[in-house]
């Protein structure tokens, strides 16, 4: 049985605790008697029949009839599934979403369906290149179908293949991909990682277009959204909610297969860094030793490569197949299982060691702007209740934070962080004057239609996204980054954890409470 | 005289006075007899027939023994490799669907059941198979062909870790010995069709695969090779070097109430659907099985000249087989050129 997540009150007899500083990590000392760790679950075991679990979600269905009896001949029947977004980092192979894909379509191919397309939902995302399309869906389904054209990317920048379905009492229009919206028969395969993902979010932001999508991922939403991982107390999760609603009533049969997967993210010799420092063995230790060393000396790309490289023997711990709503609960429940570790108060300063990846980067380089969104987005939102830190309290980040930018997947990033951060940092004010200008450029939505560039918009969304804990937070340190790139986005840089403790003493009094999230892996904090 | 003729009687010459040499050696030895040559039988007595040790019955206990381990393991890493790498270069697909079997802290054994064109099968497989099956692996090899003679059948067991398989039956002297190695966690792998292919389309299958996995409860893994039989089929005196694919299926186990024989057809299927899968792909496949008309391995049941007009339209069809294509040849209808 895996140990649940707890927190760690530090004490002199506590030693340093690991921080993520992009592609380098670090042991660190936190003061005793006013630190505490907060230690997520260890992972949960894997289901032993994969293959057996998934027919028997198929067939037994939440809410709806069994798959086989809604597949018919002559249907039109549309499967898309989540980016390689999800998950992180990339599972080792077959993904979870092959599996599923394999079964939906075993089973179309015996009800004699003909007609099937699988659909990528990209939202605004990059296209996905051909090697990742084949580690999410394996090469079978990739060479049965790419080569016929009905295997392809959601496009949300293409008129001719969106259809408006409806609009909610809020005013929030639901335009969607044409196929989706035409189809007999809608199924989603997706893997939840953590508690925002899935639901209505999978089709609703998935192949929605812009205009869609801007109802939900604006500086208003994400403000009110408290947090990402509590869809009950979201704002963005209630728009998506509206609109998968409509969705509902007024679009095709949807069939969702949301599956959830345990925390085992890092295989030998990465596995120490999933340990608990005083459980750390002297092989562990050495290979720390090892790997730091190394990963100092190495150029950043060579580093980059090595951690992208990673596979994770994630463990598929659940598979619910039926109706969205119902599915998501239960799917919920199996996440908030594994990752809720119960909290008691906040603290005045929040350290996050900020890694390598977000979903932003696969296989691409954690620009600036990634790293406010992971920190502030993403770790700092990985709460229940409340935040765990107070509300004027102090967010101090590790990493590097270095002014690079991968010029092919992230084009409009580059000149976010020159243009729009050299003016401005506030959410509210580039919505307003900038976010149109960059949603609407012809070279930006060109690259994202045709190369493998994010949509013009969607470094303001990745901005937006660390909008609440920006707006918390008294104030926002990065340990260790490019002063230049730490103070564009309007945060203090610091050399050291201890001069970050120093700087923050301006804003919480000199003998602060400090609470660490140890990463990896994932947890939510049940804040009380 | 030309130079040619002055080298061959040369050369004549030298044979000859070699077999002189020989002759004079060994012509003093036929003097021996008795016990330096086997005893004559004296007449009226008959000698009782020795046990015979080949065949079914050569025992090869000896070949799973560590050393001999270690001889195979480097006979596989070795020249096998460097076998298949030259004349097969194997591209191996579906190992996904045994990767949950893999990753387990003990993988039960398997049997592994592919279609047979042709003597590099064996060593293909024992390539394309993952580690964790492959170190234990014996191969069930047929007694009359592999084990007829000592030295092939001391080459079989220590190189391939063989064992001898009667291909009319399943004796229950072979079916205990291989439910004991399977017992002691090893795994098998088998030719279902009992031998290689006579005219390049696959037999029926036998049912031995079938019985032992019903009888241990073992998993059947089929598995489609495609393009050995091109390179080196029945029949053909030398290898052409070429590519070859090889398709692992999802593991099989018996259902309640299916009898060895039902079992049997269902993996033949199974590698049927694979070899369609090869020459289209997997979502075609797919339909093409549940519509009940996946292309049966055996071939269209006519005439032989038809089967082998099929069998060449098929390996057009396939991306494996002999690097280069046989020459087309057309007939000479005469000269455009009538001035």
């Amino acid at each position: 049985m895996p140990r649940p997540g707890f927190v760690l009150d530090v004490d002199r007899s506590t030693p340093p605790m690991l921080f993520w500083h992009g592609e380098k990590f670090s042991l660190e000392r936190l003061p005793s008697d006013r630190s505490r760790v907060i230690y997520p679950a260890e992972p949960f075991p894997g289901i032993s029949d994969v293959g057996g679990a998934i027919r028997h979600a198929l067939d037994n269905p939440i809410d709806m009839e069994p798959l086989r009896a809604l597949l018919v001949p002559n249907m039109k029947l549309t499967i898309c599934f989540d980016d390689a977004s999800l998950s992180l980092p990339k599972m080792r192979r077959p993904d979870s979403r092959q599996r599923v894909i394999e079964a939906v379509l075993n089973l179309a191919a015996e009800a004699g369906v003909d007609d099937v397309h699988i659909i990528a939902a990209l939202g605004l995302h990059r296209r996905m290149h051909e090697y990742e399309l084949r580690h999410v869906l394996g090469s079978r389904i990739y060479d049965a179908f790419a080569p016929a054209g009905t295997l392809y990317q959601h496009d949300a920048e293409d008129p001719e293949n969106l259809t408006v379905l409806g609009t909610t009492d809020h005013g929030e229009v639901l335009e969607i991909n044409r196929r989706v919206a035409e189809s007999d028969l809608v199924v989603y395969a997706n893997v939840n990682q953590v508690a925002m993902d899935g639901g209505w979010k999978s089709l609703v932001t998935g192949v929605a277009s812009y205009r869609c999508l801007s109802h939900h991922h604006n500086p208003e939403s994400l403000r009110n959204t408290r947090s990402l991982m509590d869809r009950h107390h979201s704002a963005l999760h209630h728009s998506i909610w509206r609109l998968g609603k409509v969705l509902r009533d007024h679009g095709p049969k949807i069939f969702q297969i949301e599956t959830t997967i345990n925390t085992d993210a890092f295989p030998s010799p990465f596995d120490f860094l999933s340990k608990r420092e005083w459980e750390w063995t002297a092989r562990d230790r050495a290979t720390f030793l090892a790997t730091s060393k190394t990963l100092n000396r190495l150029p950043r790309r060579a580093a980059r490569k090595i951690f992208h490289g990673i596979e994770a023997p994630y463990a598929m711990t659940g598979i619910h197949a039926g109706f969205t709503e119902s599915v998501h609960e239960r799917t919920l429940d199996d996440v908030y299982r594994q990752h809720l570790v119960e909290v008691e108060g906040q603290t005045d300063i929040l350290t996050l060691g900020v890694p390598f990846i977000s979903p932003y980067n696969p296989e691409s380089i954690m620009n600036p702007i990634l790293v406010m969104c992971m920190g502030l987005g993403y770790m700092f939102n990985m709460y229940r209740n409340k935040p765990l830190v107070r509300e004027g309290g102090v967010v101090i980040m590790t990493h590097p934070t270095y002014r690079d930018f991968h010029p092919v997947h992230h084009p409009s990033y580059i000149d976010f962080f020159d243009e729009v951060l050299a003016d401005t940092t506030d959410p509210v004010v580039m919505s307003e004057k900038w976010e149109k200008r960059y949603a609407e450029d012809e070279w930006y939505r060109h690259l994202y239609r045709t190369g493998n560039a994010y949509h013009g918009v969607h470094p303001f969304y990745a901005w937006y996204w660390g909008a609440h804990g920006q707006q918390w937070a008294g104030r926002v340190i990065i340990v260790g980054g490019d002063p230049v790139a730490v103070r564009r986005m309007g945060f203090t840089p610091a050399s050291t954890l201890d001069d970050a403790f120093e700087l923050a003493s301006d804003v919480v009094g000199r003998s602060p409470t400090i609470t660490h999230l140890h990463v990896p892996s994932v947890l939510v904090a049940d804040v009380k | 005289m030309s130079k040619r003729v002055a080298i061959t009687r040369r050369a004549q010459r030298l044979a000859g006075t070699v077999e002189r040499g020989i002759r004079s050696v060994a012509k003093p030895l036929a003097k021996f007899g008795f016990p330096w040559r086997s005893p004559t039988v004296p007449r009226g007595v008959v000698v009782p027939e020795e046990p015979d040790t080949l065949g079914a019955n050569f025992a090869t206990e000896w070949a799973r023994r560590p050393v001999a381990s270690v001889v195979r393991g480097i006979v596989t890493a070795g020249p096998m490799r460097l076998l298949t790498g030259v004349l097969a270069r194997p591209e191996v697909h579906g190992l996904d669907r045994l990767a949950d079997l893999a990753r387990l802290d003990d993988p039960p054994p398997l049997i592994f059941a592919p279609d047979h064109h042709s003597h590099l099968d064996t060593a293909v497989m024992i390539q394309a198979i993952p580690h964790v099956w492959r170190q234990d692996l014996v191969v069930a090899a047929a007694a009359d062909y592999f084990f007829d003679r000592r030295w092939k059948a001391v080459f079989s067991a220590l190189a391939l870790n063989a064992i001898p398989i009667d291909r009319e039956s399943t004796g229950r002297q072979s079916s205990d010995q291989f439910r004991e190695l399977i017992d002691d966690g090893r795994s098998l792998l088998i030719y279902p069709e009992g031998g290689r292919s006579p005219d390049g389309w696959s037999q029926a299958f036998k049912g031995g695969a079938a019985y032992l996995s019903s009888r241990t409860g073992t998993m059947i893994v089929p598995v489609h090779i495609e393009g050995t039989g091109a390179i080196f089929g029945k029949g053909m005196r030398k290898p052409r070097p070429g590519r070859t694919r090889v398709i692992f299926g999802e593991p099989l186990q018996p259902v309640s109430d299916e009898n060895t024989r039902r079992y049997n057809a269902r993996i033949e299927s199974a590698v049927a659907r694979l070899a369609e899968e090869s020459v289209s792909d997997f979502w075609s496949a797919a339909r093409r099985f549940s519509a009940d008309q996946t292309n049966p391995l055996r071939g269209p049941a006519t005439t032989s000249w038809r089967r082998k007009w099929a069998l060449t339209e098929r390996r057009n069809s396939e991306v494996s087989g002999r690097n280069s294509r046989p020459k087309r040849t057309w007939p000479d209808l005469g000269s455009r050129d009538h001035s």
